[in-house]
């Protein structure tokens, strides 16, 4: 029988099968650490450990979340108006560019009120617009959005290299990096801004751009679901035809969607530049471009399930470091291997299980027969 | 003739000869990528594939010392996670670049940890020695010929004096040209890629086409992560394909998704990339120097800029990244 045409109810859908294709993905990660001879079961409890055990480890696992978060909401409202753009790496890495800009040339004139906000925004601006050059390629000239992106993360890799041994390099200094950023362009430090309230927590990378971070998820959430424009975004992206019909301008929301997505992937810059390095770095992006697909495929593309995916991740990646140290025959990049699995099942995987799950349903409540085949 | 002294003709076919060593990987996933996305399916797992077969070479080589059989477990992994690509894509009707990405993403980080688990040698492989390899071959009557102006030195310092990988590739175009337009396999494969509803129509099995097409990428990039690591170099180094994959399909689509005008854009590439290695802090007459990131950056500036129809139009097969599903 077709079971893509029955209907299953919402807990089905949205929270049964993503759980399932995640099981999925991670029982194939226990297999891989069965096959190099260590036990699955006692590297997740390392790992949890690691992620959780203290209060350094959970300041690391939040800090790591939050390049997630914002990666993934990137991705995420990118996908809602059926574009994929796989170029957050590239983005977020020549949005430091805009913040070095900034920082490098007033931080000697500006308060860090003025500052920290106008570089927060020069990361968004410069952000959007590594989006939205592939975004009017896409609307305007007919290139494949996907194709693009790839293309920019590497031209933006090439760029970067280049401006940094170049141009931007302290003077002197041997490491292709930028001089240090005064304090007043330092986001505060998790340690710093609670010790304001007298709570003591241990120091690590994580900073007030978490907050950001949130506050992005609950924007992005009114956005996309509580809006005119958020519906016009959603519309075009499930029927471009039924989008003109409705005098949406599907080349205009491709453009939007873009640049908000390139700006949201900004944001990272500013959770590494301000926040933990001080200055810009080469590569400081490490990835979580990437890793902000795999978030918003496990996330469903919804900001709850964003942030959740995000901590799973921050878990990962910080558990994954204490895993290495504990188990030498594990390595970091056992994460990146875990996150393959994960885009792979949650992703391009994941209607393989509904058939499945559909017939079980449909043993357990036969009344639903009647109403799929009405 | 004066200018063409001894220095600049020995430096030109240098250049040439790098130009062919460093193509050959790209000309492989090229003609690989040709064959997937002509039958509609989007590959940008490419590099994945490519990284996977270089490690799969890499350590049978060094376990058994047969360079054969690293070729063949190559071939054997990269048709492997073809597989999975064709098994989520045409089986699951999946989102093919999800699963293209996916693919990149698992080897990257798979080769590493098997890599390290394995040799315990920071994520890279034994090294090799040469017996374990695709070494160098002398053509016929290389050296014979070598007094014949121009023509002679360019038979015996590019043509001659590559590995059998090389020659495979060259062969690999003319052969897939072949393939793909003039046998019934081709016809349909290119249908399929058009119209996939007309071939289904027509009796012949969409799935089957679009996973032969998939599988045979699979084996091609497979070559080519073998030629990487035990015939271009001695081991298997870890994130070695460094984007490769990813100037491949840059290239077929420069090429307009036709196998010979993909393995003159690989040609163009490789040229530039040995181009770049030969120009670093030289000053240039009237330009002065140029930046070794703006020539590396070159091939995906032109990508960029073709695909958005400035320099002529590269249409994509109509049906590409669209999953078949019969039923409507």
């Amino acid at each position: 029988m077709n079971t893509s045409t029955v209907e299953l109810p919402d807990w089905l859908e949205i929270v049964v099968i993503p759980l399932l294709n995640i099981i999925l993905a991670l029982f194939c990660a226990g297999l891989i650490i069965l096959a190099i001879g260590e036990n699955p079961i006692e590297a997740v409890g390392i790992m949890l450990k690691g992620a959780f055990g203290y209060d350094e480890a959970v300041g690391y696992t939040l800090y790591y979340t939050t390049n997630f978060i914002f990666t993934g909401l990137a991705v995420a409202i990118a996908f809602h108006a059926n574009l994929f753009n796989i170029g957050g790496e590239g983005q977020a890495y020549f949005a430091g560019l805009g913040i070095a800009l900034v920082v490098l040339t007033l931080d000697q004139y500006l308060p860090a009120l003025l500052l920290i906000p106008l570089a927060i925004a020069a990361a968004a601006l410069f952000g959007s617009l590594w989006a939205f050059i592939p975004a009017w390629l896409q609307a305007y000239r007919g290139s494949h959005i996907v194709i693009t992106t790839i293309m920019f993360n590497f031209i933006a890799a090439s760029l970067m290299v280049y401006l940094l041994v170049n141009v931007l390099i302290q003077p002197g200094s041997m490491s292709p990096e930028t001089r240090e950023f005064a304090t007043t362009a330092w986001l505060p430090f998790m340690h710093e801004f609670l010790a304001l309230f007298g709570v003591t927590v241990t120091r690590t990378p994580l900073n007030l751009s978490f907050f950001l971070a949130l506050l992005c998820c609950l924007i992005t959430w009114i956005y996309i679901w509580k809006t005119r424009w958020g519906y016009a975004l959603r519309t075009a992206g499930q029927s471009e035809a039924a989008a003109v019909y409705a005098g949406i301008k599907p080349k205009r929301i491709i453009i939007t969607a873009m640049c908000l997505s390139g700006a949201l992937a900004g944001l990272v810059a500013v959770n590494e530049l301000m926040g933990v390095h001080h200055r810009l770095l080469l590569n400081f992006t490490a990835g979580y471009g990437f890793t902000g697909i795999a978030v918003s495929l496990m996330g469903r593309n919804h900001p709850v399930g964003i942030i959740l995916a995000s901590l799973l991740f921050g878990i990962l990646y910080q558990g994954g470091a204490e895993l290495a140290f504990e188990l030498p025959k594990i390595t970091r990049e056992m994460v990146v291997a875990i996150q393959g699995l994960i885009i792979l099942f949650s992703g391009a995987l994941a209607l393989m299980l509904r058939p499945w799950v559909v017939r079980v349903y449909l043993l357990m409540r036969p009344s639903a027969i009647n109403a799929a085949a009405s | 003739m004066d200018w063409l002294n001894d220095e600049v003709l020995r430096t030109i076919l240098a250049t040439l000869d790098a130009t062919l060593r460093v193509s050959t990987p790209l000309i492989l996933c090229a003609m690989a990528g040709l064959f997937s996305e002509r039958s509609g399916v989007i590959d940008i797992g490419l590099e994945g594939k490519m990284l996977a077969a270089a490690f799969a070479a890499g350590s049978l080589a060094a376990l058994t010392g047969s360079a054969w059989l690293a070729l063949l477990a190559a071939i054997g992994v990269g048709v492997a996670m073809a597989l999975v690509h064709a098994f989520a894509c045409v089986t699951h009707r999946g989102n093919q670049v999800v699963s293209g990405l996916a693919i990149n993403v698992l080897a990257s980080g798979l080769t590493v940890v098997l890599g390290i688990a394995w040799f315990r040698q920071g994520g890279q492989t034994p090294s090799l020695p040469s017996e374990a390899r695709f070494m160098p071959l002398q053509l016929p009557l290389a050296d014979t010929l070598a007094s014949v102006p121009v023509l002679g030195p360019l038979y015996r310092d590019v043509i001659s004096g590559h590995n059998l990988l090389v020659y495979i590739a060259l062969t690999i175009v003319p052969l897939t040209w072949w393939i793909v337009y003039r046998t019934r396999f081709g016809l349909r494969l290119r249908a399929v890629g058009e119209n996939p509803l007309a071939v289904d129509t027509a009796g012949i099995s969409v799935a089957r086409l679009r996973y032969s097409a998939v599988l045979i990428c699979g084996a091609l990039c497979g070559v080519a992560g073998c030629y990487l690591a035990i015939a271009q170099n001695a081991a298997f180094v870890r994130e070695m394909t460094a984007g490769q994959g990813y100037i491949a399909l840059a290239a077929m689509i420069f090429g307009k998704w036709r196998p010979l005008p993909a393995m003159i854009a690989c040609l163009m590439f490789g040229f530039l990339d040995a181009v770049a290695i030969r120009l670093q802090g030289i000053e240039l007459p009237v330009i002065g120097e140029v930046p070794v990131q703006l020539i590396q950056a070159l091939p995906y500036i032109l990508t960029v800029v073709l695909l958005a129809g400035f320099i002529g139009r590269a249409v994509a097969p109509k049906a590409i990244g669209v999953p078949f599903s019969k039923e409507r």
